[in-house]
Formats: structure tokens, C-alpha cells, sequence
């Protein structure tokens, strides 16, 4: 276990890491985070709209976990029930800007309609996702997470680039869902 | 009817609705988890408002972030404006944006094409550094 530290250290200098966090998640945690992201903002190359834009999209990624988690964590390589939603975020620098990856469980029937949501996100230019902010805002319903399913254009309006994601499935219920975005600076 | 004050904490604005003045005010950042949650109060407020408004209201919006929860609120405390409006007094938004961010600007023209107030778009000036 001891030599494990040392990899772990290499692992993040390597990646060029500025956070990362793995467990169960509770609002205070996340207002910790973000805390810790909002001191490490001045430090983030680029100028104040880049800056803005890298914790716009930590916020939103940080709450879509917290909201959109199926509350299980692994245990022996089997999905198990967690008390809080649980996770695990990671921010890093890279040559074009910064990556805020986050990772949870999701239940496995929603996979489809996540994924066919993303999809359709990823093939619209940026003046068309705008629109279909608009549409769903002015639309003036209320996802069953209190949100208003503006999170992912949202991210992928400030991020500048495509959405990276992919699904684990674990067995019939759950899936592990992974997103990395990419925010141009 | 009382005013509403609420101081900002790193997640939600400082507000300040006053009744006798007419002018409301929402300054910080608006990035809780539970947005409906925090915005309740408000919405409600101004629903209570619209009973007895002054003939001329005025919203200061002067965020620096908010999530997209808040979004939705937002919109929905402006359309409590709007009926105000409808019932034939004068309403305006004053969204104030800083120069480097045309985002905050976008967010501000996306309301505006949504609800029936008249927005004013306000830069707001690099604070003077002989100001404090």
C-alpha cells in the first residue's frame, strides 16, 4: 500500500491535477469544493471569462452529480446502496485548457435517454445550442431534480467543445456514468 | 407590506426588495443546490407585491454567476413582473453585466427575448480603485 502513495502522487503531477475527490458527497462537501476551485481561480491562465467560464461549468458538473446519482458506490466490483449520492470529480489542466471529469452511478433504464440527449447537444453549432437553451428555459417546466434539464447545454455552452462521455454498464439497474469536459481557455 | 433582506452568502445573492420604493434588487451569485428552495421567498414576495405595486418597479439584477437551477427561478420571478406590467404599471429590468463578460450579457438578451419587460442592458464600470 505504501508504494501505491507514491504512484498516486506521480499519477496526479503527471495529469497536471488541480482537485480531485472520491467518496459520498453532501452540500457542505460541495460548497467545500467549490470553495477550494474559487481560491485556485486566479492561478487559471487565461482572462476573466475563461476564468468564469471554468467554475460555471465545475458548479454544474458538481450539482449534476449531486442531483443526478443513483446514491451506490462499488464494493468487490459490485454496484452497492450508498446513504449519500457518491462520486468522484477530478479537475486538470491541459494543453488547451482545463478537463472536469466527474463519475457516478446512474440507473441503467435512464442510459438511452441521457445518451440520446448528449448526442443531440454534441451536434448543434453554438448558435443552435443557444437556441435550445432558450426553448428550454422559456418552455418553464421543472425536471423531477428541480432543475430545468438546462445543465448539459449549459456546460457544453461554456465549455467550447464537444462533450467526452461513456457508459459502464454494471448489471440490469446501474450504470456507471463518466463525463469529461473540456473548457478552452 | 415589509421589505425583504437577505444578506448574499457564497452560494445565494443579497436581496433587497423594498415595497415602499419600488426597487428590487438581486446582487452575488446564485448557485444553490436547492434553487426552488431559495427563490420561493422571493417569487412569493412579489406575487404579494403585485397586489399593491408602486406604479413604477424597478429589478436590479447583478449576478456574477448563476446555475442553471437558479435559471428557471429567475424566469419565474419575472414573469410574476410581467403581470404587474399586464395590469398596466411600469416594470423594468435593469441587468448589469461586466465588460469581460459577454456571457452574463448573452443570459440577459436570452430573458429579454423571453419576457414581455423592457430590459436595460447595463455595463457595469471597473471599480475605481481610489473608491475602496
Amino acid at each position: 500500500m505504501l508504494e501505491k502513495i507514491h504512484d498516486l502522487y506521480d499519477t496526479l503531477e503527471r495529469q497536471r491535477v488541480l482537485l480531485s475527490f472520491k467518496g459520498d458527497l453532501t452540500e457542505d462537501l460541495i460548497t467545500a469544493l467549490l470553495g477550494i476551485v474559487e481560491k485556485k481561480l486566479p492561478l487559471i491562465d487565461g482572462d476573466a471569462r475563461s476564468r468564469k467560464r471554468v467554475f460555471n461549468v465545475v458548479v454544474e458538473c458538481l450539482q449534476n452529480l449531486y442531483h443526478h446519482n443513483a446514491n451506490m458506490k462499488v464494493k468487490d466490483g459490485m454496484p452497492v446502496p450508498t446513504k449519500d449520492p457518491h462520486g468522484v470529480v477530478m479537475i486538470a489542466r491541459t494543453d488547451q485548457g482545463y478537463s472536469v471529469l466527474t463519475g457516478n452511478f446512474m440507473a441503467g433504464a435512464e442510459v438511452e435517454g441521457l445518451r440520446s440527449h448528449l448526442e443531440r447537444i454534441n451536434n448543434l453549432t453554438p448558435e443552435l445550442l443557444r437556441e435550445f437553451y432558450r426553448e428550454k428555459l422559456a418552455d418553464g417546466t421543472y425536471s423531477k431534480n428541480g432543475g430545468g434539464g438546462l445543465g448539459m447545454i449549459d456546460i457544453a455552452r461554456k465549455s467550447g467543445s464537444k462533450l467526452e462521455y461513456g457508459f459502464v454498464p454494471y448489471d440490469e439497474d446501474n450504470a456507471f456514468f463518466s463525463l469529461n469536459v473540456n473548457v478552452t481557455t | 407590506m415589509a421589505s425583504l433582506h437577505l444578506e448574499g452568502t457564497p452560494k445565494t445573492p443579497h436581496v433587497n426588495f423594498d415595497h415602499e420604493t419600488g426597487l428590487l434588487e438581486l446582487k452575488g451569485r446564485s448557485i444553490p443546490e436547492n434553487s426552488i428552495e431559495f427563490f420561493k421567498p422571493l417569487i412569493d414576495w412579489v406575487d404579494k407585491y403585485g397586489r399593491t405595486p408602486q406604479h413604477r418597479t424597478a429589478l436590479h439584477m447583478q449576478l456574477e454567476y448563476f446555475n442553471t437551477s437558479s435559471s428557471k427561478c429567475i424566469l419565474d420571478l419575472f414573469k410574476k413582473l410581467e403581470t404587474i406590467r399586464a395590469a398596466g404599471n411600469e416594470v423594468t429590468v435593469l441587468w448589469h453585466y461586466e465588460a469581460d463578460d459577454e456571457d452574463m450579457l448573452e443570459a440577459g438578451e436570452d430573458y429579454a427575448g423571453i419576457i414581455n419587460i423592457p430590459f436595460k442592458m447595463i455595463l457595469i464600470e471597473e471599480a475605481d480603485s481610489t473608491q475602496g
